[in-house]
């Protein structure tokens, strides 16, 4: 029997062994050195945050793995040998494999600062991370005040886990605002205020300069580089990004960009070796996409793909539109299709932006200057249904059709206040245009293609 | 506000430690002419309980209900034993040994409760509803911005099972089994409502109105909690205001102002099969000759039953009963909103569930069939087996010791809805309709689901609502009562509850859209099924 052998138990490895086992009777072995059972790494805040205990992040039960005959080994794989197919194990163990998937997901960024690897010095993307802040941060009497460097959503996911026990936050971001990379001004300004209003200390447009140690090689405080201000602390959170976890890939004859090397197939250049999740690169981007996807939705796509090819249907890994979610403190967040902030905007994109007067409630909507076709939706504070925008994108809709059917979008829990009026009217005043909103309607919502 | 916050637990505490004292306080005294009062009165032929009681108890003075009460009943037991044997069944004393000792001892008891019923409602209840207040208000200026506010739930001594949690479990199971079983130790806990029951009906308080205003004094502190935790949710806001307008108005003032009226008490909204007595013998007498107003509920009571329930149910799913109206939902979304993360969300958990649920259902269909039986041919026994014992059995074991030992009792160690997911017969009625023909579901957003747990952590039903969801499927289960929280906590906007179209597949089907796949890749899964 062919046996598959899965490195990596996070959502791609996971939905790859899962597809795998739908559609065949092959072997398959998963191997981590992280944790025993699959978790959703997503969820690594609310546990530190007392929402939910470990086992709550565990979507399947113990006993799923041997039902479904998915054999799970703890261990670190150091070396991969290509030519007889066999992994070697940190400890000397060998395993040996028929196809290899390379699922080992990323790892946090450091860009080389003195005391980065100091006592009290941490990412928040494994286990043992968290396990490392309960030490370092459990109240705020042994951590009186942490520092987080980097502004991304790890960063703010890490501010809201050390507030939820009373430790004051100082936040480091390089960007003039937060994540403005990716958000649009307004929408980037509303989350800076959001911040702010929760009393973390955020501190825009700066940089780490070094992170200084007592005595006992613990973190004492940090010095930030562009006014040489030092702030004592005793946490630090560094998180400034993630990049592919495949330094131990380096001995193989694996293709290595900065992840790995996979074409459209998922396929490396080694003959029955694949990679998925976060450590692949593609060789060319998909679309508006990046090489690497470091996103939950990506690597399970990625997964079911990859199963496809390995039990016999060569697939390419042909992800729809592209869609993502994430939490800011209290606002929610969505996106369908693309909106660019002013980084990498292109010419044709323009944008309309509507604000409630009062509450952090946003949407804007991007379409095409000329054409007036829909390109995508940011929406913050209020919920959208994905298969409305996707239909919509898929049927390559205006503008004004979105705007005009924006009543069957809205997925907030019911009762909820409606503001699709107040957006069309902005719209129509903005514009010079007569949209008129249609009542919702199930008949629309329900036809499924 | 912390300060606030702890002076308002003290007070909590305080009121909750004189409530507890107030059995063991006051004295009880039964004289000889009331004692031939109460004979006279309940028409009582047994000389053996006479003769014994005057020799025990009359015009003797008792410090304590428990040695007052144990002579009655221990009297009524060696009377009624002896009678039995010889036959004399005229002499047994029918009455509940406990129920019987219950009414003597509200007569007679005296002391301080009984002589300041304010005051001692104000240190018990007042204190309590002010500490209670004084501990959950200023929350609002703790955390002034409105959100998901589940933070230290699982770090908490008092919602992870921890001390506290085990602590209130054994105070809230004593409480249940003294206000079923031992109503004559808690004649105390009455004398303090007496004056509000006088006021609503004109009667002394009896331990079932105890019970109900206590009911609806702590669903209302609590949904004050509620009030503050959800303000950013509408649809727990006005869900928290139905129910505690049903429990206030619907099971608390109607009834008791019926009774004043001398029309029976009756819960309008009170469903057979949980109402499991209404169809019972008693009840169907009491209803029939109380003229007119007897008739309507009763016509009334089949109605809501056969009719009403289902078609709601299809419309808007057993929400509208299970976490809009119903009390025993109205207190596990109050009372128990803390505890709901402690339901099982296991897969044998589950199957027991069914296997329970559904068992009690056909107890209480099996258990009417008898007792209609019972009424329209007067036999009082089918194949050898009583009907009463039927009834008995069941008032005892799913009435109140599954309602309320264990449906409350059990709130921080199991969760707050071990009785509405494993016991309640409405419930599985409810929910049979709902899975196979009703408008609602949980609609599950697309693929955007990150299995983070949260829904399942907090569905009070164990429902592991993140099993659907991940996979991009709506949540069509029996058992959801709709309170609508795992909307609430998801922290990605993927779960709505909704009344759309009935039809299976817009309700059960994974759209393709859902994973972000593009079309071809689910058709080519579709095709190798």
């Amino acid at each position: 029997m062919e046996h598959i052998v899965i490195i990596g138990n996070g959502i791609s490895g996971v939905t790859a062994a899962r597809h795998i086992r739908k559609l065949s009777d092959k072997r398959i072995t998963i191997i981590s050195a992280e944790t025993e059972y699959f978790f959703s790494r997503t969820a690594l805040m609310y546990i530190y945050m007392g929402h939910m205990k470990f086992e709550h992040t565990q979507p399947y039960e113990n006993w799923f793995w041997k039902k479904n005959r998915i054999e799970l080994k703890k261990g670190y794989v150091e070396q991969i040998k290509d030519a007889s197919k066999e992994l070697i194990f940190v400890n000397g163990e060998t395993m040996s494999y028929d196809k290899l998937i390379i699922a080992t997901g990323s790892k946090p960024n450091k860009f080389g600062w003195p005391g980065q690897d100091l006592d009290g010095v941490m990412g928040m993307y494994h286990k043992q991370d968290l396990e490392n802040l309960e030490t370092y941060a459990p109240n705020n009497k042994v951590c009186q005040r942490a520092v987080i460097v980097g502004g991304g959503l790890i960063g703010i996911e890490l501010a809201e886990m050390l507030q939820s026990r009373d430790i004051k936050v100082t936040f480091l971001v390089r960007e003039s605002s937060f994540w403005n990379g990716v958000l649009p001004a307004g929408e980037s300004e509303m989350i800076n205020q959001h911040i702010k209003e929760h009393h973390i200390d955020l501190r825009l447009g700066v940089n780490l300069q070094e992170i200084k140690a007592d005595e006992n090689g613990k973190v004492k405080s940090i010095i930030i580089k562009e006014t040489g201000e030092e702030i004592p602390c005793t946490v630090v959170g560094l998180t400034a990004g993630v990049s592919p976890n495949v330094d131990f890939l380096k001995t193989s004859n694996i293709e290595i960009g900065r992840g790995v090397k996979v074409n459209r197939k998922l396929e490396t250049n080694v003959p029955d070796i694949y990679a998925i999740g976060d450590c692949a690169e593609q060789h060319e981007a998909i679309g508006n996409r990046r090489p690497i996807e470091a996103v939950w939705y990506t690597g399970r796509m990625m997964g079911e793909t990859v199963a496809q090819t390995i039990c016999g249907n060569p697939k390419e890994y042909n992800p729809g539109h592209w869609f993502n979610s994430a939490k800011f403190l209290d606002i929610e967040y969505q996106t369908y299709g693309w909106v660019f902030g002013e980084r990498g905007r292109p010419d044709y994109e323009q944008h309309f932006h509507w604000k409630h007067p009062e509450q952090h409630l946003c949407i804007t909507i991007a379409y095409h200057k000329e054409t007036n076709k829909f390109l995508g939706i940011n929406t913050f504070g209020i919920r959208m249904r994905h298969h409305s925008f996707d239909t919509w994108l898929n049927e390559g809709r205006s503008v004004a059709y979105v705007l005009e059917h924006l009543a069957d979008a809205n997925f907030d829990p019911e009762f909820y206040k409606l503001h699709e009026k107040e957006i069309v009217a902005q719209f129509n005043k903005e514009n010079n245009t007569n949209i008129q909103l249609k009542k919702r309607s199930w008949k629309r919502i329900f036809q499924f293609s | 506000m912390k300060t606030l916050q702890h002076i308002g637990l003290s007070l909590l505490l305080v009121g909750l430690a004189i409530f507890t004292i107030l059995p063991f306080v006051g004295s009880y005294e039964l004289n000889a002419e009331k004692f031939d009062e109460i004979v006279k009165n309940k028409g009582i032929k047994s000389e053996l309980f006479i003769e014994d009681l005057k020799a025990t108890t009359v015009d003797k003075e008792f410090s304590n209900p428990f040695s007052f009460s144990s002579n009655i009943t221990t009297a009524i037991a060696d009377a009624n034993e002896k009678h039995k044997a010889n036959s004399e069944w005229d002499k047994v004393i029918w009455n509940k040994p406990h129920s019987f000792s219950y009414e003597i001892a509200k007569d007679v008891g005296s002391g301080p409760v009984k002589e300041h019923k304010g005051l001692f409602w104000f240190l018990t209840f007042g204190l309590g509803i002010i500490g209670a207040l004084l501990f959950i208000i200023p929350q609002l200026y703790l955390k002034p911005i409105p959100g998901i506010k589940n933070n230290g739930i699982w770090l908490n001594a008092s919602t992870n099972r921890g001390w506290i949690a085990w602590f209130v479990f054994v105070f809230l199971v004593g409480f249940y089994i003294l206000l079923y079983f031992y109503p004559d130790y808690i004649v105390n806990w009455t004398y303090l409502v007496d004056p509000i029951s006088q006021s609503i009906s004109g009667n002394l308080a009896s331990q079932w109105f105890l019970y109900g205003f206590l009911y609806c004094t702590v669903m209302t502190v609590m949904a004050i909690r509620m009030y503050i935790k959800y303000r950013h949710n509408k649809y727990q806001m006005l869900r928290t205001t139905s129910v505690l307008f049903f429990q206030i108005v619907f099971a608390f003032l109607i009834p008791e102002i019926m009774v004043s009226f001398e029309m029976p008490w009756y819960d309008f909204k009170n469903a057979f099969p949980l109402d499991y007595d209404f169809f019972f013998q008693w009840n169907l007498k009491e209803l029939i000759n109380s003229g007119a107003i007897g008739i309507f509920i009763l016509v009334w009571g089949i109605l809501l039953t056969i009719v009403v329930v289902p078609v709601m149910v299809y419309f808007f799913g057993k929400r509208w009963y299970c976490s809009w109206v119903c009390g025993c939902g109205g207190l596990a979304e109050t009372l128990g909103d803390p505890y709901r993360q402690l339901s099982d969300k296991s897969l044998r958990s589950w199957q027991v569930e069914r296997w329970l649920i559904h068992g009690v259902l056909v107890f209480a269909i099996i258990m009417t069939g008898m007792t209609l039986y019972a009424y329209f041919t007067g036999a009082d026994m089918i194949l050898g087996i009583k009907t009463q014992t039927v009834q008995d059995t069941y008032g005892f074991l799913i009435g109140s010791i599954f309602a309320g030992v264990i449906g409350t009792g059990f709130y921080p160690i199991f969760g707050n809805r071990v009785w509405c997911r494993f016991g309640c017969p409405l419930a599985a009625y409810l929910g049979i309709v709902q899975r196979f023909k009703s408008k609602f579901r949980i609609t599950t957003n697309g693929g955007q689901c990150i299995s983070c747990g949260n829904c399942s952590t907090y569905c009070e039903q164990g429902i592991d609502v993140r099993a659907y969801a991940q996979k991009g499927q709506n949540i069509v289960r029996s058992s959801c009562v709709g309170c609508g929280i795992c909307s609430a906590v998801c922290p990605r906007g993927v779960l709505k509850l909704e009344n759309g179209s009935d039809d299976g597949a817009t309700r059960h089907k994974v759209p393709e859209v859902m994973l972000g796949n593009d079309v071809d890749l689910f058709q080519m899964l579709e095709d190798n099924k």
